[in-house]
């Protein structure tokens, strides 16, 4: 290939020029645009001295087949240094199903943990103290059910909720745009969403009542500008609907936390980052009129790009996962997980997940790149593609608001449709070539075979066996007022929490209290975009 | 003028993941064939009363659960029962190397894995059609 007459684009597809200088920066405004680290407008970083003070928390995100078998996984992954815990739920548990459903069939245990009820979050948390570990909890539909389980387990072990720090994912608006995995129609899920806001800020305001998250939309296969601008226009959808709901901007947006993706794009990536704190800074001062400075600043986690894993040559994704876990930290990350080489494969093994929390280890500790806030703000390249960056984003975020906010983009299939267009675009530039992936459409070889993770087949029997022995042991009138309360407390508009943590501490199973909300709201069938 | 071969593009079991189903779904419909895409969340049923509906030639069933052993053994049982073995059943997806040698000897006429090219797909698809 001539390089003369190669277009150059980030793996997005956005042009870059071959070199960039002083003439590129011509519109930039240095107190406007960039800022000093910790200061408004925070595109250089949220703390003044980043990592020196605080170093990232490297939280794998873990969970497989029964309880007890993930419990023996976090207190391996706590005593190999790694510094907080993140649930994968399997997808029975994400769809409100008990283990013995139907539909749960083939699938209990499989893509995370299986948790039916309060006991199974009591053996999985067990002899893990909750107020000295944060804990990140991927769940979004019966977001609100698991963690009244959490806060539960909790109770139990005599810690008050104030105590409490970690995250509930409870990011419904990505699941109807991306990741697919939705209970109820958008409004009862907002209300869900809102009903744990307001509860978080009045008792366990450490606690992050929602993680509003990107990751998922581009891993479904969107461009990073679509990335951010999706992600930041469901966060202006869950501000609105708290303030509607009567909370002061200053008392829920400190707590509110992003979840990005990391691609392999190195400088796209870093930019994605910087124009994300700074839109939601003017976002939630001018929009807004947040005055608290904690409301202003993006705090997010990243995790590098399942997607970007290869099958083939798996050792190639230490690399790749290297790299992306250094886009990451340059560009301010709060919270990191690293893929496992197996990923391509199945659910990691301990000998992979160790190399992937290592990586972070060594990035941290010998590279030295943890010493300085934002180490390539100023370069000329960097600071041109995040505003480059900042005003595709704000583009897309004015499209949405002009088709009345993002319940109705996504019932009009907007960003779904943009998404799927960006996903064959690229795959489509895989297979002319005119994107190289290593060891897949170039430099193939053999492929050397890994070990990998091997599911319990039992865990399903387990888990129906234990659902048993609880459905006979449990008081049936106490659970049955309490679903019944909670039915009459979804039908009306009162904070749904309280019934769902009743519920909950009866030992109603996570299926029972999604059935009785289910009777109430309704099942959610999308309209499919090709 | 031949008529365009039918595939149904079907997604079984709990996985929202439809990145590859509607990647495929698109490359295969540009490539002249008619596509039916069922959707998420089918059931082995719901599955093949849409292949009987549609008539079609070749179900894609695209699985990154890992649910396929129990899923995919399913589909070509009905299959059988309704006597529709002439139709080709393909799976997409993370299927590791020993279930995919598993799957075919039960019937299943590919298995394609992560990093398959989409033109090996629907030329794999017009070969075994012409068969």
């Amino acid at each position: 290939m001539k390089t003369a007459e190669r277009q150059f684009t980030t793996i997005s597809g956005v042009a870059v020029q071959s070199l960039y200088g002083p003439e590129d920066l011509a519109d930039l405004d240095s107190s406007r645009d960039v800022g000093e680290s910790g200061e408004f407008p925070y595109t250089r970083g949220i703390h003044r001295d980043m990592y020196r003070s605080r170093l990232w928390t490297m939280r794998q995100f873990s969970g497989f087949a029964t309880p007890e078998e993930t419990n023996r996984r976090y207190r391996y992954l706590l005593e190999q240094g790694q510094t907080g815990l993140s649930v994968a739920f399997d997808l029975p548990t994400l769809m409100g199903y008990d283990a013995d459903h139907a539909l749960s069939v083939g699938e209990v245990g499989k893509c995370g943990v299986s948790i039916c009820s309060l006991e199974d979050m009591e053996i999985l948390f067990r002899g893990i103290p909750l107020g000295d570990v944060t804990v990140s909890m991927t769940i979004n539909s019966p977001a609100a059910v698991l963690w009244a389980m959490y806060l539960a387990v909790a109770e139990q072990q005599g810690i008050e909720w104030g105590r409490l720090s970690g995250t509930i994912q409870n990011d419904i608006l990505k699941e109807y745009i991306a990741q697919k995995e939705y209970i109820f129609p958008p409004r009862p899920s907002m209300r869900l969403v809102t009903d744990t806001i307001e509860f978080g800020a009045r008792y366990a305001p450490r606690f992050n009542p929602i993680s509003i998250s990107g990751y998922h939309i581009r891993e479904a296969g969107s461009t990073a500008v679509q990335e951010l601008a999706f992600t930041l226009r469901d966060g202006i959808e869950y501000v609105d609907w708290s303030i509607e709901r009567g909370l002061a901007v200053d008392e829920f947006a400190p707590r509110l936390s992003f979840f990005f993706n990391v691609h392999n794009d190195f400088f796209e990536e870093i930019a994605k980052y910087r124009a994300a704190r700074k839109i939601w800074a003017y976002v939630m001062r001018d929009r807004y009129g947040a005055r608290n400075e904690r409301s202003l600043k993006l705090r997010f986690h990243a995790q590098t790009a399942g997607c970007s894993l290869t099958w083939q040559q798996p050792y190639n994704n230490v690399v790749r996962t290297a790299l992306q876990a250094l886009a990451a930290v340059l560009g301010g990350a709060q919270s990191l997980h690293t893929n496992s080489l197996d990923e391509a494969y199945a659910l990691p093994s301990e000998h992979a997940v160790t190399i992937a929390l290592r990586t972070q280890q060594v990035l941290a500790h010998e590279t030295g790149v943890s010493a300085f806030p934002d180490p390539l703000g100023g370069s000329y390249f960097l600071e041109a593609l995040t505003l480059e960056t900042e005003q595709a984003a704000n583009e897309y975020i004015r499209r949405i608001d002009q088709m009345g906010g993002m319940i109705a983009a996504v019932e009009a299939g907007f960003p779904q449709r943009e998404i799927a267009a960006a996903s064959y675009r690229y795959q489509r530039e895989i297979e002319a070539g005119e994107r190289v992936i290593v060891g897949v459409n170039r430099f193939q070889s053999g492929d050397e075979p890994i070990e990998l993770l091997e599911i319990d087949e039992n865990a399903a029997r387990t888990q129906c066996a234990r659902l048993d022995a609880l459905r006979r042991r449990r008081d049936r009138a106490a659970v049955s007022q309490s679903l019944d309360a909670l039915r009459r407390a979804a039908e009306g508009a009162e904070n749904a929490m309280p019934f769902i943590l009743d519920a909950v501490r009866a030992y109603a199973t996570l299926g029972e209290i999604c059935d009785a909300m289910r009777s109430v709201f309704g099942s959610y069938q999308e309209k499919t975009h090709l | 003028m031949t008529t365009p071969i039918r595939v149904l593009v079907a997604k079984p079991g709990l996985d929202g993941h439809d990145r590859g189903a509607k990647v495929i779904a698109r490359a295969l419909r540009d490539a002249g064939m008619e596509v039916i895409y069922t959707g998420l969340r089918q059931t082995p049923e719901m599955i093949v009363n849409a292949a009987l509906q549609e008539d079609v030639r070749v179900i894609g069933l695209s699985i990154l659960s890992g649910a396929h052993n129990v899923i995919v053994p399913r589909v070509l049982e009905l299959l059988r029962e309704k006597q529709m073995e002439d139709v080709k059943v393909i799976v997409g997806g993370i299927v590791p190397d020993e279930d995919a040698e598993e799957l075919k000897k039960q019937g299943v006429a590919a298995v394609f894995q992560p990093g398959a090219s989409l033109d090996s797909i629907v030329q794999f698809i017009r070969s075994a059609v012409a068969a």
